[in-house]
């Protein structure tokens, strides 16, 4: 037997290096731990950190050009860097399960689902008789949650939901009962509500076999919760390492103390465990130069809130959208996207609409936008029903209400220079003369916190979080009212998100703007809205104050909600 | 999947109504008496001509015309050659012969180019890789004939490895180089497209989920790579046909095969008009039909399609 | 142990000097002297490519070759022809020999330059101007639009377009010459383009920044051309170079088969179909003008696939 006083993984001086045009570049520069037997593990990084490629490289599957440079991946004192191509073969799925990112692109579309959860089961020994197999193969489904598995074995991966694929995968990385599990965001493509479900039966799958987990997370509050240990990364480096608790409460390297102000999960966990005012909170060490700490953000609008005047600006009754869903056929069955949602949003407030993939939210923000026909109802914004203007006067409207989307990458033309992109609304409202909107963009700029010099640059210059201030600035353009933010940050990074949402906080503060806050993320709503609505198949299930929502919710679905926001077990001293 | 099929045949309908009606238009609403050019210089008999002219229906409205050959499509008779042969019998000796030649350059391409394909593809960047890009990027560029004329000149007649024509005798044997040289002119886009193809695959998530899972690299390779990789090949299979059948009408005129092309070659250079128009809607025919296959194919080979309500 | 490592029971707490690891601003904008969009990337990326070079040399020369085909050789091409040089051998004048008529061969084949590049240069004038408006309008418009249009595409792609091409030049034999040529060919590889090009429009018309156009008010057609062509329209240059390609080809099979040029034109497929005859005594003059035929459509297949690599972010990736 193995000697239980050895670690089960052991990572020493591990370096990863990538051939690119410009040379070799480090993605790893000389990594350090260990998981012992049973025990849970948590990497926690943002894109760039190292993580994702730290998971690989143990199983030695690094993508591309990556390869291992230096140092040693012990596996029961085994070095799976030097290991041979059939060795590692023997490792993978036997004793190394691994669980990847994205259920919809990790099964092979052509072969059903039962054919893969077998190849795994007769590649790693499990059973080798065809009726063995498939028995083995059965029982793997039936414990990853698929009831039915004898029926759906037949059946292919498009015919799966998102989670019950990822349900599939988890299963196949546990069908060689390994004894480590490698879960690189496991859940980060799933609706939260799904993602906890799924979480919940992997911690009861792993628990009972013994089996020694390590995720790979961007999310702080979801790692503290389910793992025993936590590793931060940051760029390439471990910059610090201890129990999750420990970690969490006491911080010490300073890129951790930033990431945990910014991370929303628990922002708003800490506004919620507080039964103080927003004022009297700790926060996130002031030291630290250009930080950003949400809860400060969210002071900055509580602060200003309570100095503006209530009156409705967008007021929406009955809105209803019916799309047409072609079925293959001749025929169309119809699909009511948005069932007579009402809706007011106060003037110079923070309205979020919250709801999980396929809740209808976003086609919400469409109809507001006149992007979209609405089926039947009103919308008006500041006294005037947008579904019955003609042509003209909607052409005058638009300059009050302007939109973010979602896509840092799609939201800019790439063969328009951000100048250019900034100043499009002006020219085609015909707003001022070419020196005038040359020096409003340079404002803009400015407002957004971007140098000047980047006008005549073109968007793939810019990163992800540069593009959405470039986006934001493009929509203050024509100094509107109202800005619909179509989940304008979930595609950023925490500490960038954090920053954006500061920033919205502060031109909100600054320009008076009332703000559609469109998103399926909870954690951020607790700190930038005011108002929330919760939108469930189309209709609109609760709607009060934030407060009221987090605090007292009525309905058992914002409670799912609520309850699945990582980190949300976690006590944490505030 | 029974109504994907309705659904494909129903969507080929117009499009051969449409390719018809464009076939018939283009050879006899043309300038010219089309029974006056089969005579050539000799007058003919004035009696002749206006049973002819009866037979094509030629004095009827051109649309009237149309419906009438668009009759015989359907009832698939396709009349009888100026030369009083009936199209059918000659369609009936040719057909065989150049589906031979088509199916034996099909093979040889699909197995050549997916081999090389597969294997540039998976050394990407390395020798074999730039030297199939090389040799695939030269047969993109030669022409046809001037292949055919390589293939007869050295393999046929210096090397005297082939027959180099094949006559009334177009047995396998001796259509072999002929489909070799076919296969030729097609190879190069399989390789590109088996090459890309790969390559896109291999970058799959779904294919270092396998590796994870534990499977060895050749089973990867088969069954996650090559196998997802064929589904794009198969496609480009269906839009190669048209250049297929140019091909065989060139190399059967080269290399003397009495298959389609050459007959239809003739019936061009004769113009006979009657034949042309049969032999070009029979080939359209034929070719609408590979496509449906293909796309059935294509649906064998990806669950995605088939499983559409 | 070094300080840089993780203690091996859990319970330790572990921090990394952050000295060795010091923490950067967020998000900080960090710009390089060059500017990048599509284009420029593509720029910067082909002219470092000999390949792409090599092919724009050819194309050159091949140009020049056939404005002025007096500047490489001073034989006319026909006027000289003495059928006692049947198929001669190479002489000093004469660097490639004689065909069959006694004409020189090197003189042929720079006279015959003109009809293969000016064919082909018609050809995407005609098909792929043709194909990238059809192509833009189906999906502009969506709807019966495009089913029309696209429908009308199949039926014209079902037809091989060098057997249309066929049928369309033998019956036009009266009346033949590079425009009724490349007429022919054209008609019927439009679809092609077409279907690129409408696929692109579709790809870039559900884009967010359309979208943000749409939101600020700008007409349809605006952002159409402001917005979509402009990024729609790479792919549909690739595709155009690679059939310009293809309709140098097309040219000299249809001429090969007879029905291209008429004799008398000096075309690399007139002289190979001439040439057939003698192949086994002289296959000089059928493999000159094959290799002067073959690296024309070399250089624009190369071209094109330089184009392709340099502009399409897939293709890049595959290198």
């Amino acid at each position: 037997m193995i000697d239980q006083r050895t670690p089960l993984l052991e990572v020493k001086d591990l370096e990863v290096t990538f051939r690119t045009q410009r040379g070799e570049v480090r993605a790893l520069n000389g990594v350090n731990f260990t998981i012992e037997h049973g025990e849970t593990v948590a990497i926690v990084g943002e894109s760039g950190s190292g993580k994702s490629t730290t998971a690989a490289a143990i199983i030695n599957l690094l993508p591309g050009t990556g390869k291992i440079s230096a140092g040693q991946v012990l596996f029961e004192g085994r070095d799976l860097a030097q290991a041979s191509r059939t060795d590692l073969e023997d490792v993978r799925g036997k004793e190394i399960g691994f669980v990847p990112q994205d259920p919809m692109s990790n099964l092979n579309p052509v072969w059903s689902v039962g054919f893969q959860v077998e190849e795994t089961i007769r590649a790693n020994g499990v059973a080798t008789s065809a009726r063995e197999v498939k028995k083995k193969a059965v029982e793997v489904l039936k414990q990853a949650g698929l009831d039915d598995a004898d029926k759906r074995m037949r059946q292919f991966p498009h015919q799966f939901s998102g989670g019950m694929r990822q349900r599939v995968l988890i299963g196949i990385g546990l069908s060689g009962d390994p004894k480590l599990l490698i879960a690189d965001e496991p859940t980060s493509a799933l609706d939260v509500t799904v993602q906890r479900r799924i979480l919940d039966h992997l911690d009861t799958l792993t628990g009972d076999a013994g089996t020694a987990v390590l995720f790979i997370t961007h999310d702080l509050g979801l790692a503290a919760e389910r793992a025993e240990k936590l590793i931060v990364m940051y760029k390439g480096d471990i910059v610090e390492a201890g129990p999750s608790i420990e970690v969490l409460q006491n911080p010490l390297h300073p890129y951790t103390q930033r990431l945990i102000a910014a991370a929303p999960s628990l922002a708003s966990r800490r506004i919620q465990a507080s039964d103080k005012k927003l004022g009297e909170l700790s926060h996130a060490d002031q030291s630290l130069g250009d930080s950003v700490d949400l809860i400060s953000a969210a002071e900055e609008r509580a602060e200003h809130l309570a100095s503006t005047p209530r009156e409705s600006v967008i007021e929406i009754r009955d809105l209803t959208k019916v799309f047409k869903i072609r079925t293959g056929g001749f025929r169309s069955v119809d699909f009511t996207a948005v069932d007579k949602v009402s809706l007011e949003i106060p003037k110079g407030t923070t309205t979020a609409l919250v709801g999980e993939s396929g809740s209808g939210k976003s086609t919400v923000a469409k109809l507001l936008l006149g992007l979209e026909k609405a089926t039947s109802g009103s919308i008006s914004v500041k006294g005037r029903d947008i579904t019955t203007l003609s042509g003209r006067e909607l052409f005058g409207l638009r300059r009050t209400m302007q939109p973010v989307f979602q896509d840092p990458y799609g939201t800019l033309d790439p063969l328009v220079n951000i100048g250019n992109t900034i100043a499009e609304p002006l020219k085609i409202h015909k707003v001022g003369d070419r020196d005038s909107r040359r020096a409003r963009v340079t404002e803009l700029l400015e407002q957004v916190a971007l140098p000047t010099a980047l006008a005549d640059r073109y968007p793939n210059e810019l990163s992800g979080g540069q593009r959405q201030r470039v986006a934001v600035a493009r929509a203050l353009a024509l100094k509107p009212e109202i800005i619909v933010l179509d989940e304008a940050v979930s595609a950023l990074d925490v500490l960038v998100q954090a920053q954006i949402l500061q920033l919205l906080a502060e031109l909100q503060s600054e320009l008076g703007l009332t703000y559609l806050f469109i998103t399926h993320d909870l954690a951020v709503v607790r700190v930038i809205a005011d108002n929330v609505a919760v939108m469930q198949k189309g209709r609109i299930v609760e709607q009060a104050s934030t407060d009221e929502v987090f605090q007292s919710p009525q309905q058992q679905y914002t409670r799912d909600l609520l309850e699945a926001i990582p980190g949300a077990g976690i006590k944490l001293g505030v | 999947m029974v109504f994907y099929v309705i659904r494909r045949i129903l969507q080929a309908i117009p499009v051969l109504i449409g390719t018809t009606f464009l076939i018939y238009f283009l050879v006899f609403a043309m300038p010219g008496d089309p029974v006056a050019a089969l005579f050539g210089d000799k007058q003919p008999n004035a009696e002749l001509l206006k049973a002819l002219r009866e037979q094509y229906h030629l004095n009827e409205p051109f649309i009237v015309q149309y419906l009438y050959y668009l009759r015989d499509v359907v009832t698939g008779n396709f009349g009888t050659s100026f030369s009083g042969q009936s199209v059918n019998a000659v369609l009936a000796d040719t057909i065989p012969v150049t589906a031979r030649l088509a199916l034996m350059a099909v093979i040889i391409e699909m197995i050549v180019g997916v081999a090389i394909g597969l294997v540039a593809g998976l050394r990407k960047g390395k020798l074999f890789d730039l030297s199939s890009l090389v040799v695939s990027l030269l047969f993109l560029s030669v022409p046809i004939f001037v292949i055919a004329f390589i293939g007869q000149f050295g393999l046929g007649f210096k090397l005297g490895l082939f027959p180099t024509t094949v006559g009334a005798d177009a047995s396998i044997p001796r259509l072999l180089l002929p489909a070799i040289v076919l296969a030729a002119s097609l190879v190069a886009v399989n390789i590109r497209l088996t090459r890309g193809s790969v390559i896109e695959t291999l970058g799959n998530d779904f294919v270092r989920t396998a590796f994870s899972k534990g499977l060895s690299r050749g089973r990867v390779i088969r069954v996650h790579v090559l196998r997802n990789s064929l589904i794009p090949v198969t496609t480009q299979l269906g839009a190669d046909f048209g250049i297929l059948l140019v091909g065989a009408t060139v190399t059967e005129g080269i290399f003397n095969v009495p298959g389609v092309g050459q007959t239809l070659y003739q019936a061009i250079i004769r113009g006979e008009r009657p034949t042309v128009v049969s032999f070009v809607t029979v080939m359209v025919l034929f070719y609408l039909v590979v496509n449906i296959v293909i796309d059935l194919v294509y649906a064998v080979l990806d669950p995605r399609i088939r499983y559409v309500k | 142990m070094s300080s840089n490592t993780v203690p091996r029971r859990s319970a330790e707490h572990f921090v990394a000097p952050v000295s060795e690891t010091p923490v950067a601003a967020i998000d900080q904008v960090k710009l390089d002297d060059k500017r990048s969009n599509l284009w420029t990337d593509a720029w910067r990326d082909l002219r470092h490519r000999p390949l792409f070079w090599v092919s724009v040399a050819f194309i050159l020369l091949f140009i020049v070759v056939a404005i002025a085909p007096g500047l490489f050789t001073q034989v006319p091409p026909n006027s000289q022809c003495v059928l006692g040089n049947s198929n001669g051998a190479p002489t000093a004048e004469h660097i490639l020999g004689y065909t069959k008529q006694g004409c020189d061969v090197f003189s042929r084949i720079v006279h015959g330059a003109g009809a293969s590049l000016s064919v082909g240069f018609l050809v995407i004038a005609m098909s792929g101007i043709t194909g990238a408006l059809l192509g833009s309008i189906a999906g502009f418009f969506g709807g019966w639009v495009d089913s029309v249009l696209m429908r009308l595409g199949d039926i014209f792609f079902s037809i091989p377009y060098i057997l249309a091409a066929v049928v369309i030049m033998s019956v036009f034999a009266a009346y033949v010459n590079v425009f009724v040529i490349a007429l022919a060919i054209g008609a019927f590889t439009w679809p092609s383009t077409a279907r690129v090009m409408r696929s692109e429009v579709l790809r870039v018309k559900n884009s967010d920044f359309v979208m943000a156009g749409t939101a600020l008010g700008q007409s349809r057609i605006a952002l159409m051309f402001k917005h979509v062509l402009p990024n729609a329209i790479a792919p549909v240059i690739v595709v155009t170079t690679l059939s310009l390609a293809a309709a140098i080809t097309a040219e000299a099979t249809l001429s090969f088969l007879g029905v291209g040029l008429p004799a008398g034109v000096m075309s690399w497929g007139n002289d190979i179909s001439d040439a057939q005859t003698d192949l086994r005594s002289n296959p000089a003059t059928l493999i000159y003008p094959s290799i002067a035929l073959t690296i024309t459509v070399l250089s624009f297949v190369i071209f094109g696939e330089m184009l392709r690599e340099s502009l399409d972010p897939k293709a890049r990736a595959q290198r």
